[in-house]
């Protein structure tokens, strides 16, 4: 087991033929994810090969899905089309949506992040998001692979680096799935739908839950902790340093007034329990003890 | 990106919101020319993008051409929480006899957007959210449906407007909703609206948020930065495409990835307490491919930085290889050494991840002088920390 994603998951990439597309499709087939059709409009019937594997491209989500039985989609189209090509993903009824996409205008997101949550059937993970990685079953996403293996760590983080940082800081223990849920500030899938589904999965055994400045999905997470969460967790907060008002790199890491810094969001998980490294390492190594004191 | 309220009024006017446009100036002698054009009572107010300028002093009226010259002048003298006034806005001046709060807004916690008025307006709302919640009506607005008569008519009631002048406030809300959509707005705030005795309803003052991703389909927004209170480096930076954010400290930080990079500012500020508070001295993201030419023009920009003392470039390699990375760095201290420019700082290189050996190694080989290697973000952290102290 794994959440959103396993070793049945096909895949299909929006915007497989472009230049990202391209190079992680190739990424993604290396690692073993079942990459199975492309989409990209008007270059239907054709096929791009990566290393030996022909992946068909179709016109739509709808019929690469029918021909295909794809029920994942990658979206790496650009900003300026994300929009039409999540809400056509909604609207052929995928299951997981994952959109890697950065710079989408946030009136576009809003639409679509809750579309997808009024459809009742498709997840959406992102936009501006490096994706959701079950090591050894499956990868829908831009983590890299080899960074560890198959273990029993959830993990939920707004930043992609900082994912893949601690990942290989408990590579030798492994992940049950990663997800990296995005930095702007109107996303599909949040700490909380991740803690939940971490919660429930039983081979998850603990969770390392990675924050950053800028709104309250932290502190709203510390309450869902609190109420509905019997696994250990461990967090971390980046974000301390930044000055007020200053978007740091992610559209949605911004300090707004006295809203959002990292120590509110720090003391908010504190006050419910959860141990908060002050380094990516600290943190790694409170994950450690946890690990070695469950067995 | 935030507006200045004579921006915010311009946008008004173009969809149709009732306004007082005025005239923005910079000099006492064009403040007293626009009053001379009004004619009659004006108001002259500090154009910042900051908080509280009534209270500064950032608002003055005046009766005459003569006075608005000399109130302009004060105003162009003060400096409201660290933001200098250039320029002013004149406008005619409005007889009030009522107050009101209206917004439109992104709502992060409900992913919706969000819809907030109040007829105790002309004061900070933030204060009647806390003292008197129940006089701030919040309504969701679906991003799909929008507002339309029915829900603008929803919010005036919900907020209890006068019903003699329901009509003129949903027109106000329709019309701002429009400004909120056609130029992709995070906020869209009016306070106050005012009720003047002659029955008019017109938003006196006016503050926009512009959301940056959407620059792609909105040309004309490009035009509204104000260059003038841009950090140089930061213009710089921007140039060049680089996400950079100039801090207060003396370590220069590069790193790939935002929350990688916050983080190790962090990291950085808490190693450097032991070494009489080094600080960072910037955030910058280079991001994931980490590219040579990517690498010179960030270190480029960093080490233009006067008050750098020693530099952190902390990689991740996950999409990337280290020793991508590595060559990176040994490319980029070879572009600017040919370009005449010495790293004349300190430099610690921290690699990990994939390939992180091959890239240590790289570098080791490339002996380049002044390049430290540290195996851990702590470890080279404190290293970096120390080299800015002069330890």
């Amino acid at each position: 087991m794994s959440i959103f994603l396993n070793s049945n998951s096909k895949i299909l990439v929006q915007g497989m033929t472009g230049i990202e597309g391209t190079k992680h499709t190739s990424r993604l087939l290396k690692s073993g994810a079942k990459v199975v059709a492309g989409v990209t409009p008007n270059k239907g019937g054709q096929s791009v090969d990566f290393d030996g594997t022909s992946v068909p491209v179709f016109n739509s989500v709808a019929e690469a899905m029918a021909a295909t039985g794809a029920n994942v989609s990658v979206i790496f189209v650009p900003p300026k089309f994300a929009k039409a090509a999540v809400m056509e993903a909604i609207s052929a009824k995928i299951e997981l949506c994952v959109v890697i996409t950065e710079g989408i205008p946030v009136h576009d997101s809003v639409i679509f992040v809750n579309q997808a949550l009024n459809s009742g059937i498709t997840r959406l993970i992102g936009p501006n998001c490096p994706g959701v990685i079950s090591p050894g079953e499956s990868n829908a996403g831009i983590i890299p692979a080899d960074i560890t293996k198959k273990g029993r760590i959830g993990l939920v983080s707004k930043s992609g680096t900082l994912t893949y940082q601690m990942m290989y800081e408990l590579r030798d223990i492994g992940f049950s799935t990663a997800v990296g849920i995005g930095g702007d500030p109107i996303i599909g899938t949040t700490h909380i739908d991740c803690l939940k589904a971490f919660e429930e999965d039983p081979e998850t055994d603990a969770i390392v839950m990675i924050g950053e400045i800028g709104g309250d999905a932290e502190e709203r997470a510390a309450v869902f902790i609190k109420d509905n969460v019997t696994k250990p967790v461990v967090g971390y907060v980046a974000g301390f340093t930044a000055p007020e008002g200053k978007t740091m790199g992610h559209a949605g890491a911004i300090v707004s007034g006295s809203a959002g810094t990292a120590q509110a969001k720090q003391d908010a998980l504190e006050a419910v329990g959860v141990k908060v490294g002050k380094t990516p390492s600290q943190t790694a190594e409170l994950m450690r003890q946890i690990m070695k004191n469950l067995k | 990106m935030d507006l200045y309220e004579f921006q915010a009024k311009q946008l008004f006017a173009k969809h149709g919101v009732k306004t007082q446009v005025g005239e923005v100036v910079t000099t006492p002698a064009t403040a007293q020319a626009a009053a001379e054009k009004f004619g009659g009572l004006v108001v002259v107010k500090a154009q910042v993008k900051v908080g509280g300028r009534g209270k500064a002093g950032g608002v003055k009226l005046a009766k005459t051409p003569q006075e608005a010259a000399e109130r302009a002048s004060d105003i162009l003298k003060l400096n409201i929480k660290g933001h200098q006034v250039r320029q002013v806005l004149v406008t005619p001046a409005e007889d009030i006899a009522k107050e009101f709060y209206v917004s439109f807004l992104l709502d992060r916690s409900n992913r919706t957007f969000l819809a907030m008025a109040s007829v105790e307006g002309g004061v900070e709302i933030e204060e009647v959210a806390a003292t008197n919640p129940d006089a701030l009506a919040k309504i969701p607005i679906s991003a799909s449906t929008g507002v339309t008569k029915e829900v603008a008519f929803k919010i005036a009631q919900a907020a209890k407007f006068p019903s003699e002048i329901q009509n003129q406030v949903v027109e106000m809300l329709q019309a701002m909703w429009k400004v909120f959509v056609a130029e992709d707005a995070t906020l869209v705030e009016v306070n106050p609206l005012v009720l003047t005795p002659s029955g008019q309803v017109v938003a006196l003052d006016g503050k926009v948020s512009l959301d940056d991703n959407a620059a792609f389909r909105q040309a004309d927004h490009a035009a509204l930065v104000d260059k003038s209170i841009e950090d140089p480096l930061e213009a710089a930076a921007k140039e060049k495409d680089l996400n950079y954010v100039k801090l207060t400290g003396e370590v220069g930080i590069i790193g790939n990835g935002a929350g990688l990079v916050m983080s190790t500012l962090d990291v950085v500020a808490y190693a450097g307490e032991e070494f009489g508070g080094m600080k960072p001295a910037n955030f910058l993201d280079i991001g994931g491919g980490a590219s040579a030419e990517v690498m010179a023009n960030g270190l480029n920009i960093i080490l233009s930085d006067p008050a750098v003392r020693s530099v952190f470039v902390n990689v991740f390699g996950g999409i990337t290889a280290c020793d991508a990375v590595a060559n990176g760095i040994v490319q980029a201290v070879d572009l600017l050494t040919k370009q005449g420019k010495s790293i004349s700082v300190p430099l610690v290189v921290r690699l990990d991840g994939n390939n992180a050996e091959a890239g240590r190694k790289i570098l080791s080989d490339a002996a380049i002088s002044g390049i430290h290697m540290a195996k851990t973000m702590d470890e080279g952290a404190r290293l970096v920390a120390q080299l800015a102290a002069g330890k």
